[in-house]
């Protein structure tokens, strides 16, 4: 159950447009409720939708807000929006994204994971501070791994 | 207005009304059956009620379960799909007494066309014409009916439905055994030995026209033709029915709006004709008093939303279309992809949809739950989902459902997919105006 619909048949179509007029012949996009794989099939496109991994995320993501809770600990994992390549900065010998210390915020870019010759920025998702790294530059990561570790702040009660 | 909806049905229907009420700010409710829980549309549905085991007698065609569960969830409308309980006027009556909107046409007109010998009174009343016939309760009532039709003649149950018992006869020397078979089939099946004689059509073609009324009025949303058949079961479905000379097409859309302004009928519903392939002379079969599987055909070439027409005639609103904005252009066509194993005489293929790759991409448009590692039941009809394509001419649009049925890949489970490219291989059918013996006739490869 969610409150918001994935994409809508209108929304596929103008992806397959996009895609049509460009090189590329297959884009997935994983939000952890849903894959969608978008592939050129001669001279059309298929879309292929998988939902079996969101019973499995909701039960994982419920499970580990408990264990915090239980625990208090105010530590978080940023985890990998999708498989691929993770870089800790925009550019090669460019400054990184962020270093341990660094405050973040929701929107805050903490590095991009290229899949399929797209680039996908990552975002912390929390407010906290960068404590350590689990994974280093230009390495694989898989869906759902953790990357960085985040002590988040903590949010009073009744504010 | 309607607030919270309950959907009182599964699979993509469920989805597809999920969709549109969604986009109308609609807050859904989706009662599901167990073997449902893990369902898409259960994923989807704002909120989920379980409103019964698997088996849709205890569920899905349980009144007093499907009640009980829209009251318990504080729905405001009930939207019954189709199938299931969505020509039952005795749910339609439940849901008005628990003071629920059914969303659908009233009582009255619910119980008008689901008895088939009202439906063609009411039908004669209005002025539509009907196929030569009668009914009959004795074997001399049969032959007298048929002195009357002459040959040859179909057979049915008064009682029946979706084709079942129906019994071609060509001439005398067959005429006895046949009516006691029908009769003690009829008995069999639906408990009424009751038969209907009628005139058999040799080459009949199945056109319906989709109408839209709001109790003051009614318009016509063009037509569909759903010929190709098999076992009186519908496979493809176009619009708008090809072939058909202007004067002939214009009739059956009139006689259509005539029945529905008659019935003062409020909703959305489609009257169902049996057109001669040969003299394109017409008759008027029955009226379905909901929304239709093949309902995404008439949406693609006129861009109304049925649903939300649905939706808004329910909520007691006059409608805000008029016959000129309605007016159907250029070509869809549906195929029904079922978990069937088409080669082993259409046995049903339950199990776990292990891939389901579908067409996408512009003209395309697709109406399914079954997602790759998607669950088909083995409890309810095999419906995997629908692939609809259009184009500004018929042509274009076969073309591209060839092009769309080449693509398509479901893996896990047999399916209609196969079948569906030799159709619209066949000359026959690139041609267009096939009559409902179409499949007889098809190359099996």
């Amino acid at each position: 159950m969610s409150n918001t619909l994935p994409l809508t048949p209108d929304d596929v179509a103008t992806i397959v447009a996009i895609l049509d007029g460009s090189a590329y012949d297959r884009l997935e996009v994983n939000t952890g409720r849903f894959i969608l794989k978008v592939v050129r099939e001669g001279a059309g496109w298929t879309q292929e939708w998988d939902w079996t991994a969101s019973a499995v995320v909701t039960g994982a993501a419920i499970l580990g807000v408990e264990a915090v809770e239980a625990e208090q600990d105010p530590r978080s994992l940023i985890r990998a929006p999708l498989p691929g390549i993770f870089y800790r900065a925009p550019a090669p010998g460019a400054p990184p994204f962020v270093e341990i210390g660094d405050r973040v915020a929701p929107d805050s870019v903490i590095g991009i994971i290229e899949t399929m010759k797209l680039m996908n920025p990552v975002h912390a998702g929390m407010t906290g501070v960068v404590e350590a790294f689990l994974v280093d530059n230009s390495a694989m990561v898989a869906n759902g791994e953790g990357l960085i570790v985040v002590v988040e702040d903590v949010v009073e009660e009744g504010g | 207005m309607i607030r919270r909806l309950f959907i009182a049905n599964r699979g993509e229907i469920a989805l597809r009304i999920i969709r549109t009420a969604r986009r109308m700010g609609i807050v859904t409710i989706l009662g599901a059956s167990e073997a449902d829980r893990q369902s898409l549309p259960a994923h989807l549905a704002d909120e989920v009620v379980i409103v019964g085991p698997s088996p849709s007698s205890r569920s899905y065609l349980s009144i007093e379960a499907v009640i009980a569960a829209a009251r318990a969830a504080g729905a405001d409308a009930i939207h019954p799909g189709y199938g299931f309980l969505s020509e039952n006027a005795a749910f339609a009556r439940a849901a008005a007494e628990a003071g629920i909107v059914f969303v659908g046409p009233d009582v009255a007109s619910l119980e008008a066309m689901g008895d088939k010998l009202m439906a063609r009174r009411v039908a004669i009343d209005a002025g539509l014409p009907v196929v030569p016939g009668g009914e009959a309760a004795t074997r001399q009532e049969a032959r007298s009916r048929v002195a009357e039709v002459g040959y040859p003649v179909l057979l049915k149950a008064v009682s029946g439905g979706g084709g079942r018992g129906m019994k071609r006869v060509d001439r005398e020397a067959d005429l006895d055994a046949s009516i006691d078979m029908a009769m003690s089939e009829a008995q069999a099946a639906f408990g009424d030995a009751r038969i209907y004689v009628e005139r058999f059509i040799g080459r009949g073609r199945h056109v319906e026209v989709q109408i839209l009324g709001d109790g003051a009025t009614a318009i016509h949303l063009g037509t569909r033709d759903c010929s190709i058949q098999r076992r009186f079961q519908k496979l493809v479905e176009e619009a708008p029915a090809p072939g058909i000379p202007d004067s002939q097409h214009q009739a059956l859309l009139d006689a259509a709006v005539r029945l529905a302004r008659h019935l003062a009928y409020r909703g959305a519903g489609t009257v169902e004709f049996l057109v001669d392939a040969d003299s394109f002379d017409f008759y008027f079969l029955e009226m379905n008093a909901r929304i239709q599987v093949e309902h995404p055909v008439t949406e693609a070439v006129t861009g109304v939303d049925l649903i939300e027409q649905q939706l808004l005639i329910a909520d007691g609103q006059p409608l805000g279309l008029d016959q000129a904005a309605a007016t159907p252009r250029g070509h869809a066509i549906e195929v029904r992809i079922n978990a069937e194993d088409w080669r082993a005489d259409f046995r049903p293929s339950a199990g776990r949809v292990s891939r389901a790759a579908w067409p996408a991409g512009e003209h395309i448009r697709v109406d399914t739950h079954i997602a790759s590692g998607g669950e088909v039941p083995p409890f309810y009809d095999s419906l995997l989902g629908k692939l609809i394509v259009s184009g500004a001419s018929r042509a274009e649009a076969v073309a591209r459902l060839s092009a769309a049925l080449a693509q398509l890949r479901i893996e896990g489970v047999s399916t209609t997919t196969e079948l569906h490219r030799l159709i619209a291989a066949d000359p026959r059918f690139v041609r267009g105006g096939v009559d409902t013996r179409f499949f007889e006739g098809l190359a099996h490869g």
